[in-house]
């Protein structure tokens, strides 16, 4: 389907291909047993310029925004979600700092960030704070010299790999949510260690990591927004970042569908080609509708989140219908492909574990429908 | 150091086809790609320019079209492409091809170091690089694996040979031929693909090259295609059966028979 994308988005879409297919691919299945992360196709996607596509030029970067980082995403999901969700959690990771870091820090980090030598990653979730992010206990005590920072933060994407940290932290105890406030960490600030490395069900190539802090302590410049700003501006930051993994959600359907239609193509029974059976054909084509209409709603999703102030409730939506999209197309394609589907030697299995996350981070399905029920009754009650 | 690469454009794929009426590649539908082996070439002059300074500008001799091979050459870092297309040109063999890149070379001036790909994947020749250091009169290693040391004067690299490996030294100015060995090959980037887009491919002619028609392509060429053909397979292959020994001894009857042995 015609996307009307500029000539430079075809180009990047065509490299972010080109660079899944011949440095990925060949490796995704020993990633996905070894857990071990890909530091060397992460170099290959800084030299091939990826990361600039979501920095501004001013900071070394190509300027593009939540769309070209969603077409690098579902193609880079297409081969690999695992390698792919290291990719955009630096980002992730870089968007707060681009859109309210002062000038120095933007000067002193983002350049380092769009030619992929620096990995970005941000940490909101503790323990106790999942999809209750008020609930976080870090704090950063106002000290003279900076932030004293103690707390754990868990299960954070690019932990440990990453060199830069942006942080939710409790700057204010006594003013609740409008007590937290972003901070930026550099990996090697004394206090600043690194706990427990998760074993995953599924994106095992990416690092899932601990966060520990004690008495770590961080230059007050290091701060970004203003003090208290820190939920604020953690909620914009996912209105921007969803679409993103809305399009690692469509990519890991669309490489199921590939695996899918390629095994019901080839497999003889009966003396025919599966795909012959209208039952397949008719699943085929089902999965193949719904992944366009995910794609629709992922890029115009993207486009708004460009273009837009207010995308809350279009991010949300995009990310809970592509990653349910992705959970029912895989599922189907190991399905599909029958007992060598459930083979870990077969691509489908994977995709199946790796879709499943989508449907989690980033805000639940559960919580971002409950705010796309909350935007529908906001808008309605202004036209009333 | 300024390095000059040779890339040659062939057809996408190893597996083409020749049409049986007329004899000539079958050329439809098949997309033209840089050499394969010729990418690591570029590849190891890109690398050494990034380690020593300087410039590398690929070179190719080809229809117009070679144009966009070229233009790919400096999204994979190429600084300067050139391309020597003319009618006069048509029907070079590897003697009359490298003669014309001679005079490209002569006419860029000083340079430091030839790099070419270990043969093409569609004429397999591996004649256009040895002739090519043979016409300006420079050294030449074939089959470079690996580069060890090199300055403005000299190199000494790896030549891979069947049973392992040489190590040889030359002064510079020279060329040498490339095998997969020496490295893999960068994908583009997309700032490499942005310059490369609006990237204006010099064409030179042969009188630009002031080169004498007569001496270029066809007219210069000491091989001619009398034909191309596909080879009828005629081998008949007769089983031996029985034991190993009794094989043996049949096998070594049927060599003598056939004054084989």
């Amino acid at each position: 389907m015609e996307y009307f994308f500029s000539e430079e988005q075809k180009m990047i879409r065509g490299l972010a291909r080109r660079l899944a297919e011949e440095r990925i691919l060949p490796r995704r299945m020993e990633l996905d047993e070894s857990e071990e992360f890909p530091r060397d196709i992460v170099d290959e996607i800084g030299a091939a310029d990826l990361f600039r596509v979501f920095v501004p030029a001013e900071y070394e970067g190509l300027g593009g925004g939540c769309l070209d980082l969603c077409l690098v995403m579902e193609e880079l999901s297409r081969v690999c979600s695992g390698v792919a969700i290291s990719y955009a959690a630096s980002a992730l990771g870089s968007y707060t700092l681009m859109d309210y870091g002062s000038e120095t820090l933007k000067r002193k980090f983002l350049p380092d960030i769009a030619s992929g030598k620096k990995l970005a990653a941000f940490a909101l979730t503790e323990s106790g704070a999942g999809s209750d992010a008020g609930a976080i206990r870090t704090t950063a005590e106002k000290v003279p010299g900076g932030y004293l920072i103690n707390g754990t933060k868990q299960f954070i994407t690019n932990g440990g790999e990453a060199d830069i940290y942006t942080l939710i932290v409790v700057t204010d105890k006594t003013r609740g949510a409008r007590g937290a406030s972003a901070i930026l960490v550099e990996k090697g600030t004394a206090g600043f260690t690194f706990g427990k490395k998760e074993k995953k069900m599924g994106i095992r190539a990416s690092a899932t990591r601990e966060l520990v802090f004690q008495n770590c302590l961080v230059p007050e410049e290091n701060l970004i927004g203003r003090p208290g700003m820190g939920f604020i501006l953690a909620m914009k930051l996912f209105d921007k970042s969803r679409p993103g993994v809305a399009a690692q959600a469509l990519g890991i359907a669309q490489g199921a569908l590939e695996a899918a239609f390629g095994y019901t193509r080839d497999r003889i029974q009966f003396g025919q080609a599966l795909i012959n059976q209208p039952v397949i054909q008719y699943q085929l084509a089902e999965m193949a509708t719904k992944i366009e209409a995910a794609r629709a709603l992922v890029y115009a999703a993207a486009r708004n989140a460009d273009s837009s102030k207010d995308c809350t409730e279009s991010s949300a939506m995009a990310k809970v219908f592509a990653s349910d999209v992705a959970m029912e197309v895989t599922t189907l394609a190991v399905q599909l492909c029958g007992g060598l589907g459930y083979m870990r030697d077969y691509p489908v299995e994977k995709m199946m574990r790796d879709a499943k996350i989508t449907q989690i981070y980033e805000g639940s399905n559960q919580i971002l429908t409950s705010a796309i029920g909350l935007e529908l009754r906001k808008r309605k009650a202004k036209t009333e | 150091m300024n390095i000059i690469v040779c890339l040659k454009q062939v057809p996408g794929t190893t597996e083409v086809k020749i049409n049986p009426q007329t004899n000539t590649l079958i050329r439809q539908g098949i997309k033209n790609v840089i050499n394969p082996f010729d990418t690591y070439a570029l590849e190891a002059g890109v690398r050494l320019k990034e380690k020593l300074g300087g410039k590398v500008t690929a070179l190719s001799m080809g229809p117009p079209q070679a144009a966009e091979m070229l233009k790919e050459a400096i999204s994979l870092g190429a600084d300067d492409a050139i391309l020597l297309s003319d009618a006069a040109f048509a029907g070079s063999d590897t003697w009359a091809t490298a003669f014309t890149l001679a005079a490209a070379v002569k006419k860029l001036g000083q340079t430091d170091l030839i790099l070419c790909g270990r043969q093409s994947t569609d004429g397999d020749t591996a004649q256009v690089g040895p002739e090519l250091a043979e016409i300006l009169n420079i050294p030449f290693i074939a089959y470079v694996g690996i580069v060890e040391e090199i300055d403005a004067s000299r190199m000494r690299v790896k030549r891979m040979i069947e049973e392992g490996y040489e190590v040889m030294q030359s002064p510079l100015p020279a060329v040498i031929t490339v095998t997969k060995e020496i490295n893999v090959p960068r994908l583009p980037s997309l700032r490499g693909l942005m310059k490369s887009k609006s990237a204006k491919i010099t064409v030179w002619t042969a009188s630009e090259l002031g080169l004498d028609p007569s001496n270029v392509g066809l007219n210069g060429s000491f091989t001619k295609v009398v034909k191309i053909f596909t080879p009828q397979r005629t081998k008949k292959a007769q089983m031996i059966g029985g034991e190993p020994a009794v094989q043996a001894e049949c096998l070594a009857v049927r060599l003598k028979e056939g004054h084989l042995i």
